[in-house]
């Protein structure tokens, strides 16, 4: 097998069903894409070269802006979510009664499509028959918010799906990682009377920062380029008050013929989001893995 | 050793099994074999917008339609392939972008279309319309698929626009038919104080808010004001069309519409009428099947649905007679197609066709004339095309008229103006600014 493995020429047969995928399914189509953002073109009929023409554009484009701050508010909400769901991993880990079932009651949303889920809290925030404004009716508050109609609340309101959607996704990568932490060392910080906060913090999290690292870079380059629950659920709106980067794309590519400038959008968003991830890289990678 | 070399062996052949699997057979399609008739065996792709799941009347009125031509043509072979709406107008620009359009498909009118006519995708249908013909549609139907003059499309569905109301709740609070628009006001007026919500809309989708805005436009400024805004040939800041704009927060600040409305789909807004909690619903004449032989919905409330004119404003140039609505979806032949002769034939047979059956099994008004006295239908349905009959004019749907990129612009400008969030001359100035950038 040794020998097998090591011909150059097997190996080049084993890749290359993998590598002509990737190349036609991916990379081609991210080059396509780049070569479409310098052309003015409906989509349908002729294109015209145009340079730079569609980057200028976006620049000044007080919409698209609009739309990436809100996705850049996004991953925040994304990354301080993670908080929450290392704890609950942390207390999850922890050796507590039915550790397991809650750890299956959090990954259920993430086995339900982002359509389900969006129709699910359609309901939930429905003004008048929502589970929500039914809710604080009962309690005596009269002026219910208008959730997905109202401009000021409506981002917040589709965050909090997005956030539970992907809770037993992260909760779960944390859980694995956190009881592949030899139970030795905690054993040993527990007889030297470190307490249960300082065996978390100063022990288990330096141990697991390799995954929580990815899991960053997860967070934040999946909000940036977070489409489907957002479509299904206002389509950007009310007057863009919860338009994001790839719906404004969308719009731009298939509802307003707009094809260059769609994809000068998309081609900058894959940017954006390389550039995100070497930030995050370098912010991160300040020291050395921690071993024990 | 000679197990394991065995086995790198047997996975190669598989992947390569597998990836020659994959390039398929493409040798099918429009063959040229001889046929039984002495023609060439031909084969038409069609593709359209109604699947047998979620529209069974019209799928199976199309596929009668097909197995007649197919009859008639033993040499011809239609190919069917069938998407909902959205998908369908999404796959449509994908599969244009790398020329390969059906040999027939669907179609919407005027702004849609115009980049596929512009791109020469669409095949002129000058040549399959005679004068009969031409004749057989509803004035201005035709039309709306013509680009520089040329018909690059045919109609086969027809709408307008009426405000369906609640009979039972009009009843309940002594309540009639508005025939002026003060009327109109103290309909909405008595039903906000009795706790009732007048209005039913679903304004995330945009269009339905801009049903209400186009009414009032024409109310205000007759059937020209708007046209000719978006035509170039008047202003989007003509004074009659920023009172409509302010007349649509008026009724806003008196919750005339549903709660939420801006976030409420259309399928919700309906479902709010159709449950009884909204007494009135501005929506196009497709929805008629529900209101009169739709057997899943309830027959108590199908018998108490009635429709009325959008009444006139006081000192507005408007006609009552005057409708928005107009064609929806049409039948194009692409331009590329190798079969263009048969599949201009095939649409001209259907459109004719499709005209005699679509209302009596399928409740869809075609574009071609009706005569109402020869079918059987219930009865509003006849009051909708007799209005349809009488109407003075019919305004085109302002999305539909608009270039995609102008209809956006648009639609988000209507949610901002029910929702307050834009004032009626920045709604009218930022319309002008858009329809001009496209000049």
């Amino acid at each position: 097998m040794n020998k097998v493995m090591s011909d150059k020429k097997v190996i080049a047969l084993y890749v290359l069903p993998a590598f002509l995928l990737m190349m036609v399914l991916v990379y081609i189509p991210i080059v396509l894409t780049g070569y479409y953002g310098l052309m003015r073109w409906d989509g349908i009929g002729a294109m015209e070269f145009i340079g730079l023409d569609n980057y200028k554009r976006l620049l000044n484009d007080s919409m698209f802006w609009r739309s990436a701050t809100h996705s850049l508010l996004l991953a925040i909400f994304s990354i301080l979510s993670l908080v929450g769901y290392l704890i609950i991993s942390l207390v999850l880990a922890g050796k507590i009664k039915g550790a397991d079932l809650f750890r299956k009651i959090y990954l259920i949303p993430m086995l339900l499509s982002s359509v389900a889920i969006a129709q699910l809290w359609m309901r939930i925030y429905h003004p008048t028959n929502g589970v929500m404004n039914r809710f604080l009716t009962s309690i005596g508050i009269e002026n219910t918010p208008l959730w997905l109609a109202d401009t000021n609340i409506v981002l917040y309101a589709i965050f909090i799906p997005i956030i539970w959607q992907y809770a037993g996704f992260y909760i779960l990568i944390y859980y694995a990682a956190l009881r592949n932490v030899p139970n030795e060392l905690v054993e040993a910080a527990r007889i030297d009377g470190a307490t249960p906060w300082q065996i978390g913090y100063k022990i288990k999290l330096p141990l697991i920062m390799g995954v929580i690292k990815v899991t960053i870079v997860l967070a934040v380059v999946g909000s940036l380029k977070y489409f489907d629950l957002i479509w299904v659920m206002t389509q950007g709106g009310p007057n863009g008050a919860s338009e994001v980067i790839a719906s404004y794309m969308y719009k731009q590519a298939f509802n307003s013929y707009n094809f260059g400038y769609g994809s000068a959008i998309g081609f900058f968003l894959l940017i954006l989001c390389l550039v995100v991830t070497w930030i995050i890289r370098k912010l991160t990678a300040d020291k050395e893995e921690v071993q024990y | 050793m000679f197990r394991k070399a065995f086995t790198t062996i047997l996975m190669t052949v598989a992947s390569v099994l597998v990836i020659a699997g994959c390039s398929g057979d493409d040798s099918s399609g429009n063959g040229n074999n001889e046929g039984a008739g002495g023609q060439d065996d031909v084969t038409i792709d069609f593709m359209h917008l109604w699947p047998s799941g979620s529209s069974p009347d019209h799928n199976r009125i199309v596929n009668g339609i097909i197995a007649e031509f197919e009859d008639m043509h033993p040499h011809v072979t239609v190919e069917v392939e069938t998407l909902e709406n959205e998908q369908y107008s999404n796959q449509l620009q994908v599969i244009s972008s790398s020329n390969q359009l059906p040999d027939v498909g669907m179609t919407w009118a005027a702004g849609f279309m115009e980049p596929y006519v512009r791109g020469e995708r669409f095949a002129s249908l000058e040549d399959v319309i005679d004068d009969e013909f031409r004749d057989s549609f509803v004035a201005g139907t035709r039309e709306a698929y013509e680009v520089d003059g040329t018909t690059y499309a045919l109609p086969v569905e027809l709408n307008i626009a009426p405000v369906f109301y609640n009979q039972a709740i009009f009843d309940q609070y002594g309540l009639e038919e508005p025939q002026t628009y003060e009327d109109f006001l103290h309909i909405v007026d008595t039903l906000v104080e009795n706790g009732e919500t007048p209005i039913a809309l679903g304004n995330r989708d945009r269009w339905t808010g801009s049903l209400w805005y186009m009414y009032l436009a024409d109310r205000f400024g007759g059937d020209t004001a708007l046209n000719s805004a978006i035509d170039r040939s008047g202003t989007f800041e003509d004074q009659s069309l920023i009172s409509a704009a302010e007349e649509i927060q008026n009724l806003v600040d008196r919750n005339a519409f549903i709660r939420g409305f801006n976030g409420l789909s259309d399928q919700e807004a309906k479902s709010e009428f159709m449950n009884g909690n909204a007494a009135m619903y501005l929506i196009g004449s497709w929805d008629l099947p529900n209101f009169t032989t739709n057997e899943e919905v309830p027959q108590e409330f199908r018998d108490s649905i009635s429709f009325f004119r959008f009444p006139n404003v006081e000192g507005g140039q408007g006609d009552m007679d005057s409708w928005v609505g107009g064609p929806g979806v049409g039948l194009f032949v692409a331009e590329n197609s190798d079969v263009k002769e048969e599949a201009k034939e095939f649409v001209r047979y259907f459109i004719e066709r499709w005209g005699e059956q679509s209302v009596e099994e399928a409740g869809i008004i075609p574009g071609t004339q009706v005569d109402t006295s020869e079918v059987d239908l219930p009865d509003l349905f006849i009051e909708v095309l007799d209005e349809l009959n009488n109407a003075t004019n019919i305004t085109l749907f302002a999305d539909v008229q608009m270039s995609a990129n102008v209809a956006e612009r648009h639609l988000d400008l209507i949610q901002a103006l029910f929702g307050n969030e834009v004032t009626p001359e920045d709604f009218a100035r930022q319309h002008e600014e858009a329809l001009q950038e496209e000049d």
